[in-house]
């Protein structure tokens, strides 16, 4: 009897009994961070450096997000077509572009880019194989753009210029440095725009459709297959913003791994969010990247390089005990 | 009848193959015998990954991880601990056994994408655990070793390389190998029918993880030195093209998949048709265009043509976990 | 009025399995013609045959042109509105947004369409944000039809619009059928289990018989053979 009304309880959309929990700890976790800021300034730095970082995460994971979301697969690729994008940018600046311009044209070759990946690479696999053959058929993509990286521009770092002037503000005894500030700006609203473009647009609401019913969509006159190179387009234009801002960050330096660690934050705030939840991604990614900067700046044995095997314990932790991410609802597993 | 056939058929094949192996170093220089060796030791990498993806259906990116896990262990007992090589090489086999069930453990509830995501991680996480304990790894500068003759290294590696062939050859004939593919073909049938999922799925992980840290052992004794980036994320992912280009699931393939992932850069950079920078793109298309030409390999490919083994149809249809779409 | 659809020797299959073995049939505009038959006599298929939901080969033009190569997101701009079994309603969106999806095909202002709308389920204006999935059955297949009025359709496939629902809900959608057809002109081609309701709403109608045209009649010639109703309409 216990196990038929917790089947049905797996099966509804909404589960009340602990639904509380999860805003709970968020509302819990922002106090702590106001809180712990208003009394340290230097908590106040690390936690807007942090949600710095977070934002660079988000981008990258709602990308994964968004092509989850339309084809069940993660893609592999998000982070070296980040860094192929941005290594764009870096070629038009070098060309004498300046940097904003050089920043909206790439965004335009991140959107063909993205496409046309879609349309030669990914769509023959998706036509006729299982997941894992579109899994693989990622990483062959990762391999290659990577690859292609290296080939065209060599493995030695590029050095970017810097989008903002090095300023810093200082507020109530605490500075806030412009590019911590500017980077959180421009990926939210990079999302903002992204969000926007799904509810209130024709195409964003077909690609919705496309997504979670593609049959129905169909007979409804959505061409699905254009909806998921149109959806890698978007893709990649914010994995083109979080690469570039990443590239814009100090603690960054733009090689052909660029993206490697930040995919894993990237993955690992997306599975947070559940993995279906381009809100959930955010939330997931501001959330992780606070969590390492002040893992990292307040706990002595937290060294750089153990921010990553760190964000996969936290993946680890999230994929045990709710596997369906906090925000996401919780499937059924079909066999 | 037809099965008994097949069976004679392979024997000879193996044997063919085996000799050509073991007479092939009298006509190779001290450098190509090394490379030989290299070629040995993705073997064993890309005969690993396939017990854990080919026939239990679950993937793992994450091969390297367990390489360096392996190689590591070989690095510092020479180094630190005044063992001779070859014995550490069972040492890395436990140890990567070990380590394969701790990652196989929790990777019993995952499936599909959140296994993929999982071993990635572990795949990246890795090599920067072996930089933040100097003390032990040697940090970034990494573990000098003592060298050896071509010869010796060759004669190593494809001598592990037969081991390990028959220790596979010998587990998937089995019950092993039977309980192995119902994992792999259904889930919930397996259950039923009386095989112990969890058990079979974590020891496929172990064993599957010893065997890539033996391979990961004779990858440093090739080497002669470790360090973090020698496991990077790069060597897992070739193991993966190595096992994607010889078909998931084909004990045959390995051998094409090891020989295509060391080979094909040196027949490149040697034969002037490019540089060695291109060989990831050209991976990256080979792995897309398997993918959406032939996804059960090149290897599979000829299988087919030669009517081998009659058990290995039922091998085209690789999951990824269960979930449908 | 002339021809809308017709079908000739319309073959249809699911991998080995042939669902429909040369299909005749024709629906003249404005109107109302059922496909009756047992389970798996090939009605479903028929339908989606038509739309472009499943491998077929023959001879199918809407208004004269040949739709027989086409997908079902051509087909749909072509004015044809397929409602599929199990509604096909986008459970995950909202009312509004499962009746923006029905205009997707066309262009211009929702405003006019959605008043039209309105006019035939008024309920829908004030759950207009509720996602459909939260719907009862019947006011799905209400919303499946209200998406498809959106289209502004020439030819409205429906298929099973009663399945699971109460008598009541079924004698409203099919009153709201009717009154489609009669105000905007739009030609129904139904699929039914339930053939009483649809002899009495459709003026001709095709019997299937394993994937192939039976019967066909006008539903009083139907309704009134004793042979053809008890072995095939079973009342």
């Amino acid at each position: 009897m216990t196990a038929v009304v917790a089947a049905l309880e797996r099966r509804l959309w909404f589960r009340p009994s602990t639904s509380w929990i999860v805003p709970a700890a968020l509302v819990g976790v922002a106090v702590f961070l106001v809180v712990g800021s208003l009394r340290s300034s230097l908590f106040a730095q690390q936690t807007i450096s942090g949600l710095a970082n977070g934002g660079i995460y988000a981008s990258l994971a709602v990308a994964l997000v968004l092509i989850y979301r339309a084809t069940e697969v993660i893609n592999f690729a998000q982070g070296a077509l980040a860094t192929f994008t941005t290594y764009v940018a870096w070629q038009l600046m070098a060309w004498g572009l300046s940097y904003w311009p050089a920043f909206a044209c790439t965004l335009g070759i991140a959107f063909a880019g993205g496409f046309l990946v879609e349309l030669v690479a990914i769509r023959p696999v998706e036509r006729r194989g299982s997941q894992i053959t579109a899994v693989i058929a990622a990483i062959g993509l990762l391999i290659l753009v990577e690859g292609s990286v290296g080939w065209i521009w060599g493995n030695q770092v590029k050095f970017m210029p810097a989008p903002f002037p090095s300023h810093i503000y200082n507020v109530g005894g605490v500075a806030f440095s412009r590019q911590d500030l500017s980077t959180i700006g421009i990926s939210i609203a990079a999302v903002l725009v992204l969000w926007l473009f799904f509810r209130f647009t024709k195409v964003g609401l077909a690609m919705r459709a496309a997504a979670v019913r593609p049959q129905a969509a169909r007979l409804v006159g959505v061409r699905v297959s254009w909806m998921l190179s149109l959806g890698w387009g978007l893709a990649a234009v914010l994995g083109a913003v979080a690469g570039m801002m990443a590239a814009a960050s100090p603690s960054v330096l733009l090689q052909p791994s660029m993206m490697d660690g930040i995919l894993i934050y990237a993955f690992a705030a997306a599975v947070v969010g559940g993995l279906e939840s381009a809100a959930g991604a955010v939330i997931g990614a501001l959330l992780i990247g606070v969590l390492l900067n002040l893992l990292g700046s307040y706990v002595s044995w937290v060294t750089p390089q153990l921010l990553l095997p760190v964000a996969f314990v936290v993946m680890l932790i999230v994929l045990l005990v709710k596997p369906s991410g906090l925000f996401g609802r919780t499937r059924v597993r079909r066999v | 009848m037809r099965l008994r056939r097949a069976t004679a058929a392979s024997v000879a094949v193996t044997v063919v193959v085996a000799a050509v192996i073991a007479l092939l170093p009298l006509t190779l220089s001290n450098y190509h015998r090394a490379t030989g060796a290299s070629v040995a030791v993705f073997f064993v990498a890309i005969l690993a990954l396939n017990i854990v993806t080919g026939y239990t259906g679950q993937i793992s990116i994450g091969h390297g991880a367990f390489m360096a896990v392996g190689g590591y262990t070989t690095a510092i007992l020479t180094h630190d601990h005044g063992w001779s090589d070859l014995p550490t090489l069972p040492a890395a086999a436990i140890v990567g056994f070990v380590a394969g069930v701790i990652v196989g453990l929790p990777a019993l509830r995952f499936h599909g994408v959140y296994l993929a995501l999982t071993t990635f991680a572990v795949a990246l996480a890795v090599p920067q655990l072996a930089k933040n304990y100097p003390n032990f790894t040697g940090g970034t500068e990494g573990l000098a070793l003592p060298t050896h003759s071509g010869l010796w290294l060759y004669e190593v590696g494809w001598a592990v390389a037969g081991v390990m062939f028959v220790i596979a050859w010998f587990l998937l004939r089995g019950r092993t190998g039977r309980a192995f593919r119902a994992v792999r073909d259904s889930e919930v049938a397996a259950a039923s029918s009386g095989v112990t999922l969890a058990v079979y799925k974590t020891v496929a992980f172990g064993i599957s993880a010893a065997m890539a840290g033996v391979a990961g052992s004779v990858y440093v004794l090739v080497n002669n030195f470790v360090n973090p980036d020698v496991f990077g994320l790069t060597l897992s992912l070739y193991i993966l093209i190595g096992a994607v280009v010889g078909g998931l699931g084909s004990l045959w393939g390995v051998l094409v998949g090891a020989a295509f992932i060391q080979l094909l850069p040196i027949a490149l950079t040697t034969s002037h048709i490019s540089s060695s920078q291109s060989v990831p793109v050209i991976f990256g298309a080979v792995v897309i265009g398997v993918m959406a030409l032939l996804p059960l390999g090149a290897a599979n490919l000829l299988r087919v043509a030669l009517h081998f083994g009659s058990q290995s149809r039922q091998s085209s249809d690789i999951h990824l976990g269960t979930e449908g779409r | 009025m002339g021809v809308l659809l017709t079908l000739s020797d319309v073959d249809a299959r699911y991998g080995q399995v042939q669902a429909l073995r040369g299909v005749g049939l024709t629906v003249e505009e404005g109107e109302i013609v059922a496909i009756l038959g047992a389970n798996g006599a090939g009605k479903t298929t028929t339908l989606r045959a038509i739309s472009g939901t499943v491998r077929r080969r023959g001879t199918i033009e809407l208004a004269g042109k040949s739709v027989a190569r086409k997908g079902p997101e051509a087909t749909a701009r072509l004015g044809v509105a397929h409602v599929p079994e199990g509604r096909g309603t986008f459970s995950e969106l909202t009312v509004w947004e499962n009746l923006r999806l029905g205009a997707y095909v066309r262009r211009g202002s929702l405003r006019e369409d959605f008043r039209r709308v309105a006019e035939y389920f008024p309920w829908l204006e004030a759950r207009r944000s509720q996602q459909a999935g939260t719907l009862s059955g019947g006011e799905q297949q209400m919303l499946a039809l209200a998406r498809a009025v959106m289209q502004r359709p020439r030819l409205l496939l429906l298929d099973e619009p009663s399945l699971g629902l109460a008598p009541l809900v079924v004698a409203e959608i099919f009153r709201i059928i009717r009154e489609l057809n009669d105000r905007e002109g739009t030609a129904v081609l139904l699929v039914e289990q339930n053939a009483r309701t649809s002899l009495m709403t459709a003026s001709r109608a095709y019997v299937l018989e394993v994937g192939r045209v039976a019967f066909e009649g006008t539903s009083d010639e139907l309704a009134s053979q004793d042979a053809i109703r008890r072995s095939y309409l079973g009342y």
